[in-house]
Protein backbone atom coordinates (compact mmCIF):
# COMPACT_ATOMS: atom_id res chain seq x y z
CA UNK A 1 0.00 0.00 0.00
CA UNK A 2 2.86 2.37 1.15
CA UNK A 3 4.97 1.17 -1.69
CA UNK A 4 2.07 1.91 -4.67
CA UNK A 5 2.09 5.71 -2.84
CA UNK A 6 5.44 6.05 -3.42
CA UNK A 7 5.32 4.59 -7.08
CA UNK A 8 2.63 6.91 -7.88
CA UNK A 9 4.17 10.16 -6.23
CA UNK A 10 7.45 8.99 -7.92
CA UNK A 11 5.91 8.53 -11.63
CA UNK A 12 3.48 11.79 -11.41
CA UNK A 13 6.88 13.51 -10.96
CA UNK A 14 8.72 11.57 -13.88
CA UNK A 15 5.63 12.22 -15.92
CA UNK A 16 5.77 15.98 -15.24
CA UNK A 17 9.31 16.17 -15.35
CA UNK A 18 8.88 14.89 -19.29
CA UNK A 19 5.50 16.56 -20.24
CA UNK A 20 7.46 19.46 -21.42
CA UNK A 21 9.14 17.35 -24.64
CA UNK A 22 5.24 16.45 -26.11
CA UNK A 23 3.70 19.84 -25.13
CA UNK A 24 2.58 22.60 -26.52
CA UNK A 25 3.81 26.03 -24.98
CA UNK A 26 -0.16 26.05 -24.01
CA UNK A 27 0.76 22.80 -22.37
CA UNK A 28 3.72 24.04 -20.37
CA UNK A 29 1.97 27.19 -19.31
CA UNK A 30 -1.29 25.55 -18.36
CA UNK A 31 0.65 22.46 -16.14
CA UNK A 32 2.94 25.89 -14.28
CA UNK A 33 0.12 27.02 -13.20
CA UNK A 34 -1.42 24.01 -11.78
CA UNK A 35 1.60 23.06 -10.28
CA UNK A 36 2.31 26.68 -8.52
CA UNK A 37 -1.56 26.23 -7.45
CA UNK A 38 -0.25 22.23 -6.35
CA UNK A 39 2.19 23.93 -4.18
CA UNK A 40 -0.34 26.57 -2.44
CA UNK A 41 -2.24 23.46 -2.30
CA UNK A 42 0.26 21.57 -0.18
CA UNK A 43 0.63 24.55 2.08
CA UNK A 44 -2.99 25.01 2.98
CA UNK A 45 -2.63 20.77 3.99
CA UNK A 46 -0.70 21.29 6.48
CA UNK A 47 -2.85 23.41 8.18
CA UNK A 48 -6.13 21.65 7.21
CA UNK A 49 -5.48 18.15 6.36
CA UNK A 50 -2.66 17.39 8.95
CA UNK A 51 -3.37 20.17 12.00
CA UNK A 52 -7.30 20.73 11.41
CA UNK A 53 -7.13 24.12 11.43
CA UNK A 54 -9.31 25.42 8.46
CA UNK A 55 -7.96 28.37 7.27
CA UNK A 56 -10.38 30.07 4.87
CA UNK A 57 -7.60 32.83 4.77
CA UNK A 58 -4.90 31.34 2.11
CA UNK A 59 -4.81 33.34 -0.73
CA UNK A 60 -3.44 36.51 1.59
CA UNK A 61 -0.31 34.93 1.94
CA UNK A 62 -0.45 33.52 -2.10
CA UNK A 63 -1.11 36.85 -2.74
CA UNK A 64 0.86 39.34 -0.37
CA UNK A 65 4.11 36.77 -1.54
CA UNK A 66 3.28 37.63 -4.97
CA UNK A 67 2.94 41.57 -4.50
CA UNK A 68 6.25 41.02 -2.68
CA UNK A 69 7.90 39.98 -5.06
CA UNK A 70 6.80 42.54 -7.53
CA UNK A 71 7.21 45.37 -5.12
CA UNK A 72 10.50 44.43 -3.93
CA UNK A 73 12.13 43.63 -7.73
CA UNK A 74 14.16 46.96 -8.35
CA UNK A 75 12.68 49.14 -11.82
CA UNK A 76 15.38 48.15 -14.49
CA UNK A 77 17.21 45.23 -13.61
CA UNK A 78 16.74 41.51 -13.52
CA UNK A 79 16.31 40.77 -9.86
CA UNK A 80 18.09 37.76 -8.45
CA UNK A 81 15.98 34.49 -7.41
CA UNK A 82 18.51 33.83 -4.69
CA UNK A 83 17.24 37.18 -2.39
CA UNK A 84 14.02 37.92 -3.88
CA UNK A 85 12.34 34.61 -3.34
CA UNK A 86 13.34 33.96 0.53
CA UNK A 87 12.67 37.41 0.64
CA UNK A 88 8.80 37.06 -0.67
CA UNK A 89 8.41 33.83 1.70
CA UNK A 90 9.94 35.82 4.54
CA UNK A 91 7.25 38.66 3.72
CA UNK A 92 4.02 35.91 3.54
CA UNK A 93 5.69 34.23 6.56
CA UNK A 94 5.02 37.15 8.42
CA UNK A 95 1.82 38.12 7.53
CA UNK A 96 0.54 34.32 8.78
CA UNK A 97 2.77 35.37 11.88
CA UNK A 98 0.50 38.10 12.47
CA UNK A 99 -2.68 36.37 11.45
CA UNK A 100 -2.09 33.18 13.39
CA UNK A 101 -1.11 34.55 16.16
CA UNK A 102 -4.51 36.10 16.51
CA UNK A 103 -6.44 33.90 15.25
CA UNK A 104 -5.45 30.99 17.14
CA UNK A 105 -7.02 32.54 20.23
CA UNK A 106 -10.60 31.38 18.25
CA UNK A 107 -12.16 27.47 17.74
CA UNK A 108 -14.10 26.24 15.22
CA UNK A 109 -15.97 28.58 13.03
CA UNK A 110 -14.69 31.70 14.51
CA UNK A 111 -11.53 30.75 13.61
CA UNK A 112 -12.67 30.35 9.80
CA UNK A 113 -14.17 33.82 10.07
CA UNK A 114 -11.10 35.04 11.54
CA UNK A 115 -8.98 34.01 9.10
CA UNK A 116 -11.39 34.98 6.65
CA UNK A 117 -11.16 38.45 8.08
CA UNK A 118 -7.29 38.74 7.81
CA UNK A 119 -7.25 37.83 4.29
CA UNK A 120 -9.94 40.35 3.35
CA UNK A 121 -8.30 43.44 5.56
CA UNK A 122 -5.19 42.57 3.14
CA UNK A 123 -7.33 42.48 -0.34
CA UNK A 124 -8.83 45.79 0.68
CA UNK A 125 -5.26 47.49 1.58
CA UNK A 126 -4.13 46.38 -1.69
CA UNK A 127 -7.41 47.12 -3.54
CA UNK A 128 -8.03 50.25 -2.08
CA UNK A 129 -4.80 51.79 -1.92
CA UNK A 130 -2.15 53.17 -3.96
CA UNK A 131 1.05 50.93 -2.40
CA UNK A 132 -0.14 48.16 -4.98
CA UNK A 133 -1.58 50.01 -8.06
CA UNK A 134 -5.43 49.18 -6.67
CA UNK A 135 -7.66 47.65 -8.86
CA UNK A 136 -5.49 47.57 -11.84
CA UNK A 137 -2.86 45.58 -10.24
CA UNK A 138 0.83 45.84 -10.87
CA UNK A 139 3.24 44.73 -13.61
CA UNK A 140 6.98 43.40 -12.87
CA UNK A 141 9.30 45.16 -15.03
CA UNK A 142 12.10 42.16 -14.97
CA UNK A 143 11.42 38.73 -14.05
CA UNK A 144 14.11 37.19 -11.48
CA UNK A 145 17.26 35.27 -12.97
CA UNK A 146 20.41 33.32 -11.29
CA UNK A 147 23.01 35.04 -12.87
CA UNK A 148 23.21 32.89 -16.35
CA UNK A 149 22.23 29.96 -15.11
CA UNK A 150 18.51 30.43 -14.72
CA UNK A 151 16.10 32.66 -16.84
CA UNK A 152 13.00 32.72 -15.43
CA UNK A 153 11.38 34.85 -18.22
CA UNK A 154 11.89 31.61 -20.52
CA UNK A 155 9.32 30.01 -20.14
CA UNK A 156 10.82 26.09 -19.80
CA UNK A 157 13.19 27.09 -17.46
CA UNK A 158 9.98 28.29 -15.30
CA UNK A 159 8.74 25.30 -15.88
CA UNK A 160 11.83 23.33 -14.40
CA UNK A 161 12.13 25.96 -11.98
CA UNK A 162 8.45 25.70 -10.47
CA UNK A 163 8.63 21.50 -11.22
CA UNK A 164 11.61 21.55 -8.60
CA UNK A 165 9.98 23.69 -6.13
CA UNK A 166 6.87 21.47 -5.74
CA UNK A 167 9.16 18.40 -5.47
CA UNK A 168 10.90 19.93 -2.54
CA UNK A 169 7.80 20.91 -0.63
CA UNK A 170 6.07 17.87 -1.44
CA UNK A 171 9.58 16.27 0.03
CA UNK A 172 9.88 19.05 2.89
CA UNK A 173 6.27 18.24 4.04
CA UNK A 174 6.58 13.98 3.78
CA UNK A 175 9.46 14.66 6.16
CA UNK A 176 8.03 17.19 8.17
CA UNK A 177 5.10 15.08 8.83
CA UNK A 178 6.64 11.98 9.71
CA UNK A 179 8.75 14.19 12.37
CA UNK A 180 8.31 15.15 15.86
CA UNK A 181 6.45 18.15 15.06
CA UNK A 182 4.62 16.62 12.74
CA UNK A 183 3.31 13.78 15.00
CA UNK A 184 2.38 16.81 17.25
CA UNK A 185 0.37 18.18 14.47
CA UNK A 186 -1.49 15.27 13.97
CA UNK A 187 -2.54 14.65 17.36
CA UNK A 188 -3.57 18.45 17.99
CA UNK A 189 -5.77 17.26 14.60
CA UNK A 190 -7.10 14.73 16.38
CA UNK A 191 -7.36 15.26 20.53
CA UNK A 192 -6.00 18.88 21.23
CA UNK A 193 -7.44 19.04 24.85
CA UNK A 194 -5.27 15.36 25.35
CA UNK A 195 -2.15 16.72 24.22
CA UNK A 196 -1.89 19.74 26.10
CA UNK A 197 -3.02 17.32 29.09
CA UNK A 198 -0.01 15.11 28.15
CA UNK A 199 2.52 18.33 28.55
CA UNK A 200 1.94 20.10 24.71
CA UNK A 201 2.01 23.84 24.60
CA UNK A 202 -0.64 23.73 21.39
CA UNK A 203 -0.65 27.37 20.87
CA UNK A 204 3.59 27.37 19.68
CA UNK A 205 3.08 24.44 17.16
CA UNK A 206 -0.12 25.59 15.64
CA UNK A 207 1.67 28.86 15.07
CA UNK A 208 4.32 27.41 13.73
CA UNK A 209 2.28 25.40 11.43
CA UNK A 210 1.01 28.65 9.98
CA UNK A 211 4.09 30.15 9.37
CA UNK A 212 5.57 27.49 7.56
CA UNK A 213 2.34 27.31 5.62
CA UNK A 214 2.58 31.00 4.94
CA UNK A 215 6.24 30.53 3.55
CA UNK A 216 5.06 28.31 1.15
CA UNK A 217 2.29 29.58 -0.04
CA UNK A 218 4.28 32.76 -0.44
CA UNK A 219 6.48 30.52 -2.56
CA UNK A 220 3.86 29.76 -4.68
CA UNK A 221 3.12 33.60 -5.06
CA UNK A 222 6.45 34.08 -6.32
CA UNK A 223 6.07 31.40 -9.05
CA UNK A 224 2.98 33.10 -10.17
CA UNK A 225 3.65 36.48 -9.98
CA UNK A 226 7.13 35.56 -12.03
CA UNK A 227 5.03 33.35 -14.30
CA UNK A 228 2.56 36.00 -15.37
CA UNK A 229 4.88 39.02 -14.72
CA UNK A 230 1.75 40.73 -12.95
CA UNK A 231 -0.13 40.56 -10.22
CA UNK A 232 -3.87 42.09 -9.09
CA UNK A 233 -5.93 42.04 -5.99
CA UNK A 234 -8.10 39.14 -6.80
CA UNK A 235 -5.51 36.91 -5.85
CA UNK A 236 -6.22 37.63 -2.59
CA UNK A 237 -9.54 37.58 -2.37
CA UNK A 238 -11.87 34.80 -0.85
CA UNK A 239 -12.69 33.46 -4.12
CA UNK A 240 -8.90 32.50 -4.53
CA UNK A 241 -8.88 31.35 -0.60
CA UNK A 242 -12.04 29.24 -1.51
CA UNK A 243 -11.16 27.48 -4.78
CA UNK A 244 -7.88 26.07 -2.74
CA UNK A 245 -9.88 24.74 -0.12
CA UNK A 246 -11.95 23.06 -2.62
CA UNK A 247 -8.42 21.67 -4.25
CA UNK A 248 -7.66 19.71 -0.92
CA UNK A 249 -10.69 18.34 -0.50
CA UNK A 250 -11.52 17.40 -3.72
CA UNK A 251 -8.09 16.17 -3.42
CA UNK A 252 -8.74 14.09 -0.29
CA UNK A 253 -8.13 15.78 3.13
CA UNK A 254 -5.25 13.85 4.88
CA UNK A 255 -2.62 12.78 2.30
CA UNK A 256 -0.02 15.24 0.41
CA UNK A 257 -1.02 13.70 -3.24
CA UNK A 258 -4.40 14.76 -2.32
CA UNK A 259 -3.33 17.97 -2.49
CA UNK A 260 -1.53 17.55 -5.93
CA UNK A 261 -4.29 15.55 -7.64
CA UNK A 262 -6.58 18.36 -6.27
CA UNK A 263 -4.87 20.94 -7.83
CA UNK A 264 -4.86 19.06 -10.90
CA UNK A 265 -8.49 17.95 -11.11
CA UNK A 266 -9.88 21.52 -10.31
CA UNK A 267 -8.03 23.35 -12.69
CA UNK A 268 -8.40 20.53 -15.33
CA UNK A 269 -12.30 20.25 -14.71
CA UNK A 270 -12.29 24.35 -15.09
CA UNK A 271 -10.74 24.47 -18.78
CA UNK A 272 -12.87 21.80 -19.38
CA UNK A 273 -15.58 23.30 -18.91
CA UNK A 274 -14.12 26.69 -20.43
CA UNK A 275 -13.64 24.99 -23.43
CA UNK A 276 -15.52 26.29 -26.16
CA UNK A 277 -14.43 23.22 -28.54
CA UNK A 278 -16.76 21.06 -26.37
CA UNK A 279 -19.59 23.71 -24.61
CA UNK A 280 -19.96 25.71 -27.51
CA UNK A 281 -21.79 29.15 -26.25
CA UNK A 282 -22.45 27.61 -22.86
CA UNK A 283 -19.33 27.43 -22.04
CA UNK A 284 -19.28 30.84 -20.62
CA UNK A 285 -21.22 29.25 -18.04
CA UNK A 286 -18.61 27.12 -16.61
CA UNK A 287 -19.00 27.81 -13.19
CA UNK A 288 -22.25 25.57 -13.08
CA UNK A 289 -20.30 22.40 -14.35
CA UNK A 290 -17.99 23.22 -12.16
CA UNK A 291 -19.66 23.92 -9.23
CA UNK A 292 -22.03 20.94 -9.99
CA UNK A 293 -18.94 18.64 -10.38
CA UNK A 294 -17.98 19.61 -7.11
CA UNK A 295 -20.88 19.12 -5.41
CA UNK A 296 -21.56 15.32 -6.77
CA UNK A 297 -17.92 14.64 -5.93
CA UNK A 298 -17.99 15.71 -2.32
CA UNK A 299 -21.53 13.72 -2.27
CA UNK A 300 -19.63 10.38 -4.11
CA UNK A 301 -16.58 10.27 -2.46
CA UNK A 302 -16.13 11.11 0.84
CA UNK A 303 -12.34 10.71 0.54
CA UNK A 304 -12.03 12.70 -2.16
CA UNK A 305 -10.30 11.14 -4.86
CA UNK A 306 -7.61 9.78 -3.54
CA UNK A 307 -9.80 7.63 -1.38
CA UNK A 308 -11.26 6.21 -4.66
CA UNK A 309 -9.20 2.80 -4.91
CA UNK A 310 -10.17 1.76 -1.28
CA UNK A 311 -14.05 3.10 -1.85
CA UNK A 312 -13.79 0.46 -4.86
CA UNK A 313 -12.06 -2.47 -3.11
CA UNK A 314 -14.83 -1.39 0.01
CA UNK A 315 -17.24 -1.72 -2.19
CA UNK A 316 -15.98 -5.22 -3.74
CA UNK A 317 -14.80 -6.96 -0.91
CA UNK A 318 -17.69 -5.35 1.52
CA UNK A 319 -15.14 -5.04 4.04
CA UNK A 320 -14.55 -1.68 6.06
CA UNK A 321 -10.97 -0.33 5.61
CA UNK A 322 -9.58 0.22 9.19
CA UNK A 323 -8.52 3.95 9.64
CA UNK A 324 -5.41 4.26 10.53
CA UNK A 325 -3.11 7.48 10.95
CA UNK A 326 -0.28 7.90 8.97
CA UNK A 327 2.75 7.84 10.85
CA UNK A 328 5.71 7.30 8.08
CA UNK A 329 6.67 9.47 5.34
CA UNK A 330 5.26 7.01 2.83
CA UNK A 331 1.85 6.81 4.49
CA UNK A 332 1.14 10.65 4.72
CA UNK A 333 2.13 10.68 0.83
CA UNK B 1 12.91 13.48 48.22
CA UNK B 2 11.99 10.98 50.65
CA UNK B 3 9.35 7.95 49.72
CA UNK B 4 7.06 9.58 52.12
CA UNK B 5 6.98 12.78 50.33
CA UNK B 6 4.26 14.71 49.72
CA UNK B 7 4.28 15.26 45.82
CA UNK B 8 1.01 17.32 45.59
CA UNK B 9 -0.75 19.49 47.78
CA UNK B 10 -3.32 21.76 47.10
CA UNK B 11 -4.75 24.27 49.90
CA UNK B 12 -7.93 25.72 49.58
CA UNK B 13 -8.99 25.56 46.51
CA UNK B 14 -12.14 27.08 45.48
CA UNK B 15 -14.07 27.29 41.60
CA UNK B 16 -17.00 29.35 41.56
CA UNK B 17 -19.02 29.47 38.26
CA UNK B 18 -21.04 32.63 38.57
CA UNK B 19 -23.12 32.07 41.93
CA UNK B 20 -22.44 28.27 42.35
CA UNK B 21 -19.90 27.17 44.40
CA UNK B 22 -18.77 23.87 42.30
CA UNK B 23 -15.34 23.67 44.76
CA UNK B 24 -15.34 25.20 48.04
CA UNK B 25 -12.07 25.32 50.16
CA UNK B 26 -10.98 22.00 49.18
CA UNK B 27 -7.27 20.83 50.82
CA UNK B 28 -5.82 17.39 49.80
CA UNK B 29 -2.19 15.83 50.30
CA UNK B 30 -0.99 13.18 47.67
CA UNK B 31 1.71 10.91 49.04
CA UNK B 32 3.87 9.13 46.96
CA UNK B 33 2.88 5.20 47.61
CA UNK B 34 -0.47 5.98 48.52
CA UNK B 35 -3.87 6.30 46.56
CA UNK B 36 -6.34 9.00 47.80
CA UNK B 37 -9.43 8.47 46.68
CA UNK B 38 -12.14 10.88 46.35
CA UNK B 39 -15.76 10.04 46.28
CA UNK B 40 -19.31 11.45 46.22
CA UNK B 41 -22.59 11.92 44.75
CA UNK B 42 -22.75 12.94 40.90
CA UNK B 43 -22.09 16.93 40.56
CA UNK B 44 -19.81 16.93 43.75
CA UNK B 45 -17.28 18.45 41.87
CA UNK B 46 -14.98 15.63 41.87
CA UNK B 47 -14.05 16.18 38.44
CA UNK B 48 -14.03 19.94 38.66
CA UNK B 49 -11.10 19.52 41.43
CA UNK B 50 -9.52 17.30 39.16
CA UNK B 51 -9.36 19.97 35.81
CA UNK B 52 -8.33 22.54 38.88
CA UNK B 53 -5.40 20.11 39.80
CA UNK B 54 -4.10 19.28 36.11
CA UNK B 55 -4.89 23.12 35.01
CA UNK B 56 -7.13 22.76 32.91
CA UNK B 57 -9.49 25.46 34.88
CA UNK B 58 -8.44 28.17 36.89
CA UNK B 59 -9.55 28.19 40.55
CA UNK B 60 -10.86 30.96 41.81
CA UNK B 61 -8.90 30.88 45.29
CA UNK B 62 -6.41 28.59 46.74
CA UNK B 63 -2.91 27.52 45.93
CA UNK B 64 -1.92 24.12 44.42
CA UNK B 65 2.11 22.61 45.13
CA UNK B 66 3.16 20.00 42.75
CA UNK B 67 6.70 18.49 43.97
CA UNK B 68 7.60 21.25 46.49
CA UNK B 69 6.84 24.07 43.59
CA UNK B 70 3.94 26.77 43.14
CA UNK B 71 2.23 26.05 40.32
CA UNK B 72 -0.88 27.86 40.42
CA UNK B 73 -0.69 29.97 37.45
CA UNK B 74 1.49 27.26 35.60
CA UNK B 75 -0.66 26.23 32.17
CA UNK B 76 -1.70 22.35 31.83
CA UNK B 77 1.02 21.62 29.57
CA UNK B 78 3.90 22.79 31.80
CA UNK B 79 2.07 21.20 34.58
CA UNK B 80 1.76 18.34 32.63
CA UNK B 81 5.60 18.46 31.47
CA UNK B 82 6.57 18.77 35.51
CA UNK B 83 5.15 15.73 36.26
CA UNK B 84 1.57 15.56 36.40
CA UNK B 85 -0.22 12.93 34.39
CA UNK B 86 -4.19 12.91 34.25
CA UNK B 87 -6.73 10.48 32.73
CA UNK B 88 -10.21 11.47 31.19
CA UNK B 89 -13.92 10.33 32.63
CA UNK B 90 -14.91 9.49 28.95
CA UNK B 91 -12.35 7.85 26.86
CA UNK B 92 -9.95 10.80 24.85
CA UNK B 93 -7.41 8.42 23.44
CA UNK B 94 -6.07 9.32 19.22
CA UNK B 95 -8.88 6.72 17.60
CA UNK B 96 -6.89 6.80 14.23
CA UNK B 97 -3.64 6.29 15.61
CA UNK B 98 -2.11 2.69 16.72
CA UNK B 99 -1.90 1.81 20.61
CA UNK B 100 1.72 2.40 20.21
CA UNK B 101 1.47 5.66 18.45
CA UNK B 102 -1.27 6.96 21.17
CA UNK B 103 1.57 6.24 23.71
CA UNK B 104 4.64 6.83 22.01
CA UNK B 105 2.93 10.83 20.94
CA UNK B 106 2.40 11.03 25.02
CA UNK B 107 5.91 10.48 25.81
CA UNK B 108 7.23 12.31 23.13
CA UNK B 109 5.82 15.68 25.26
CA UNK B 110 8.86 14.69 27.44
CA UNK B 111 11.39 15.39 24.46
CA UNK B 112 9.49 17.12 21.91
CA UNK B 113 12.17 18.33 20.10
CA UNK B 114 10.01 20.08 16.96
CA UNK B 115 12.63 21.88 15.12
CA UNK B 116 14.29 18.55 14.24
CA UNK B 117 11.84 18.31 11.24
CA UNK B 118 14.03 16.05 9.15
CA UNK B 119 14.25 13.32 11.61
CA UNK B 120 11.81 10.51 11.89
CA UNK B 121 8.92 10.66 15.08
CA UNK B 122 9.21 6.90 15.28
CA UNK B 123 12.70 6.43 16.00
CA UNK B 124 13.17 8.93 18.49
CA UNK B 125 14.75 6.35 20.72
CA UNK B 126 13.46 8.40 24.30
CA UNK B 127 9.95 8.49 22.91
CA UNK B 128 9.61 4.65 21.35
CA UNK B 129 10.92 3.44 24.59
CA UNK B 130 9.56 4.96 27.03
CA UNK B 131 6.13 4.31 24.99
CA UNK B 132 6.98 0.61 24.90
CA UNK B 133 7.64 0.72 28.74
CA UNK B 134 3.79 1.65 29.19
CA UNK B 135 2.33 -0.24 27.00
CA UNK B 136 3.69 -3.37 28.81
CA UNK B 137 3.14 -2.11 32.41
CA UNK B 138 -0.69 -1.74 31.34
CA UNK B 139 -0.71 -5.07 29.15
CA UNK B 140 -1.14 -4.20 25.99
CA UNK B 141 1.54 -5.35 24.93
CA UNK B 142 0.20 -7.53 22.26
CA UNK B 143 -2.40 -4.77 20.52
CA UNK B 144 0.74 -2.10 19.74
CA UNK B 145 -0.27 -2.32 16.02
CA UNK B 146 -4.09 -1.60 16.38
CA UNK B 147 -5.79 0.99 15.80
CA UNK B 148 -6.98 2.40 19.37
CA UNK B 149 -10.23 2.99 18.04
CA UNK B 150 -10.88 -0.53 17.33
CA UNK B 151 -9.81 -1.74 20.82
CA UNK B 152 -12.79 -2.73 23.29
CA UNK B 153 -13.92 -0.26 25.65
CA UNK B 154 -11.74 -1.96 28.82
CA UNK B 155 -8.59 -2.14 26.48
CA UNK B 156 -9.28 1.75 25.99
CA UNK B 157 -9.17 2.23 29.68
CA UNK B 158 -6.16 0.78 29.97
CA UNK B 159 -4.88 2.71 27.01
CA UNK B 160 -5.87 6.35 28.92
CA UNK B 161 -3.61 4.65 31.79
CA UNK B 162 -0.68 3.65 29.49
CA UNK B 163 -0.80 7.28 28.34
CA UNK B 164 -0.61 8.71 31.03
CA UNK B 165 2.56 6.31 32.29
CA UNK B 166 4.08 6.56 28.89
CA UNK B 167 4.74 10.09 30.33
CA UNK B 168 6.53 9.33 33.24
CA UNK B 169 4.24 11.12 35.68
CA UNK B 170 4.94 11.66 39.47
CA UNK B 171 1.39 12.43 40.46
CA UNK B 172 -1.41 10.39 38.75
CA UNK B 173 -5.11 12.05 38.71
CA UNK B 174 -7.08 9.82 37.40
CA UNK B 175 -11.09 10.07 36.48
CA UNK B 176 -13.02 7.19 37.14
CA UNK B 177 -10.75 4.72 35.35
CA UNK B 178 -13.04 1.69 36.19
CA UNK B 179 -16.12 3.26 34.72
CA UNK B 180 -18.31 0.85 32.79
CA UNK B 181 -15.33 -2.06 33.36
CA UNK B 182 -16.49 -5.76 33.61
CA UNK B 183 -15.28 -7.84 36.78
CA UNK B 184 -12.62 -8.89 35.10
CA UNK B 185 -11.04 -5.92 33.73
CA UNK B 186 -11.61 -3.88 36.80
CA UNK B 187 -9.45 -6.87 38.52
CA UNK B 188 -6.62 -6.14 36.15
CA UNK B 189 -7.04 -2.81 36.72
CA UNK B 190 -6.96 -2.40 40.19
CA UNK B 191 -3.84 -4.94 40.12
CA UNK B 192 -2.26 -2.78 37.98
CA UNK B 193 -3.15 0.81 40.42
CA UNK B 194 -1.86 -1.45 42.95
CA UNK B 195 1.57 -1.85 41.34
CA UNK B 196 1.78 1.85 39.61
CA UNK B 197 1.13 3.52 43.38
CA UNK B 198 4.70 2.31 44.30
CA UNK B 199 6.46 4.91 42.44
CA UNK B 200 3.74 7.68 42.24
CA UNK B 201 1.22 9.30 44.24
CA UNK B 202 -2.70 8.27 42.84
CA UNK B 203 -5.72 10.72 43.13
CA UNK B 204 -8.59 8.29 42.54
CA UNK B 205 -11.65 9.46 41.93
CA UNK B 206 -14.32 6.75 40.98
CA UNK B 207 -17.61 5.40 41.98
CA UNK B 208 -16.71 1.57 42.76
CA UNK B 209 -16.70 1.63 46.52
CA UNK B 210 -15.89 -1.70 47.41
CA UNK B 211 -12.83 -0.86 44.75
CA UNK B 212 -12.05 2.37 46.61
CA UNK B 213 -12.19 0.80 49.74
CA UNK B 214 -9.67 -1.76 48.82
CA UNK B 215 -7.14 -0.14 47.20
CA UNK B 216 -7.51 3.50 48.91
CA UNK B 217 -4.73 4.42 52.14
CA UNK B 218 -7.20 7.53 52.08
CA UNK B 219 -10.54 8.48 51.68
CA UNK B 220 -12.03 12.35 50.70
CA UNK B 221 -15.89 12.38 50.90
CA UNK B 222 -17.26 15.51 49.04
CA UNK B 223 -20.60 16.44 48.94
CA UNK B 224 -21.99 19.90 47.07
CA UNK B 225 -18.19 21.02 46.49
CA UNK B 226 -17.06 20.46 50.10
CA UNK B 227 -15.02 18.10 52.15
CA UNK B 228 -17.42 16.10 54.32
CA UNK B 229 -15.09 13.58 55.52
CA UNK B 230 -11.42 12.65 55.11
CA UNK B 231 -9.30 9.72 56.39
CA UNK B 232 -8.62 6.19 56.12
CA UNK B 233 -11.03 3.92 54.82
CA UNK B 234 -12.09 2.74 58.49
CA UNK B 235 -12.41 6.34 59.60
CA UNK B 236 -14.27 7.47 56.65
CA UNK B 237 -16.80 4.24 56.75
CA UNK B 238 -17.39 4.75 60.42
CA UNK B 239 -18.18 8.27 60.11
CA UNK B 240 -21.80 9.09 61.06
CA UNK B 241 -22.45 12.25 58.62
CA UNK B 242 -21.06 9.90 55.69
CA UNK B 243 -23.06 7.01 56.71
CA UNK B 244 -26.17 9.60 56.56
CA UNK B 245 -25.35 11.57 53.14
CA UNK B 246 -23.66 8.61 50.94
CA UNK B 247 -23.27 5.39 51.91
CA UNK B 248 -27.05 5.03 52.69
CA UNK B 249 -27.70 3.92 56.88
CA UNK B 250 -27.39 0.00 55.40
CA UNK B 251 -24.22 0.36 54.28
Amino acid sequence: MNRSKLLFVAISFAALALFPLASSSYGIDLVTKIMIYAILALSLELLVGSTGLVCFGQAAFFGIGAYATVLLSPDYEAPSVLWLLPASMVVAAVYALIMGSLSLRTKGVYFIMVTLAFAQMAFYVIHDTPLGGGTDGIYLNAKPTIGTLLDLDKSLALYAFTLGSLVAMFGFLALLLRSRFGRALAGIRVNEQRMRATGFSTYPYKLAAFVISGGIAGLAGFLFAVKDGFVNPEMLGWHQSGAVLIMIIFGGLGHLRGALIGAFAFVLLQEFFMSEAVFGAFAKHWHLGLGLSIIASVALLPHGLVGIPSQVRERLTGRRNTARDATTAEESL
Amino acid sequence: MSQSAILLRCTDITRRWGGLVAVNRISIELERGTVHAVIGTNGAGKSTLINILSGEIDASDGRVELLGQDVTTWTQPRRARAGLGRSYQRNTIYPSFTVFENCRLSAQAMAQKPWAWWSNAQRCPVSTAAALDAAVRSGLVDLLERPAGLLSHGQKRQLEIAMCLATQPQVLLLDEPLAGMGAEETERMLALLDELKKDQAILLVEHDMDAVFRIAERITVMVNGSVLASGTPEAVRSNIDVQAAYLGGGH
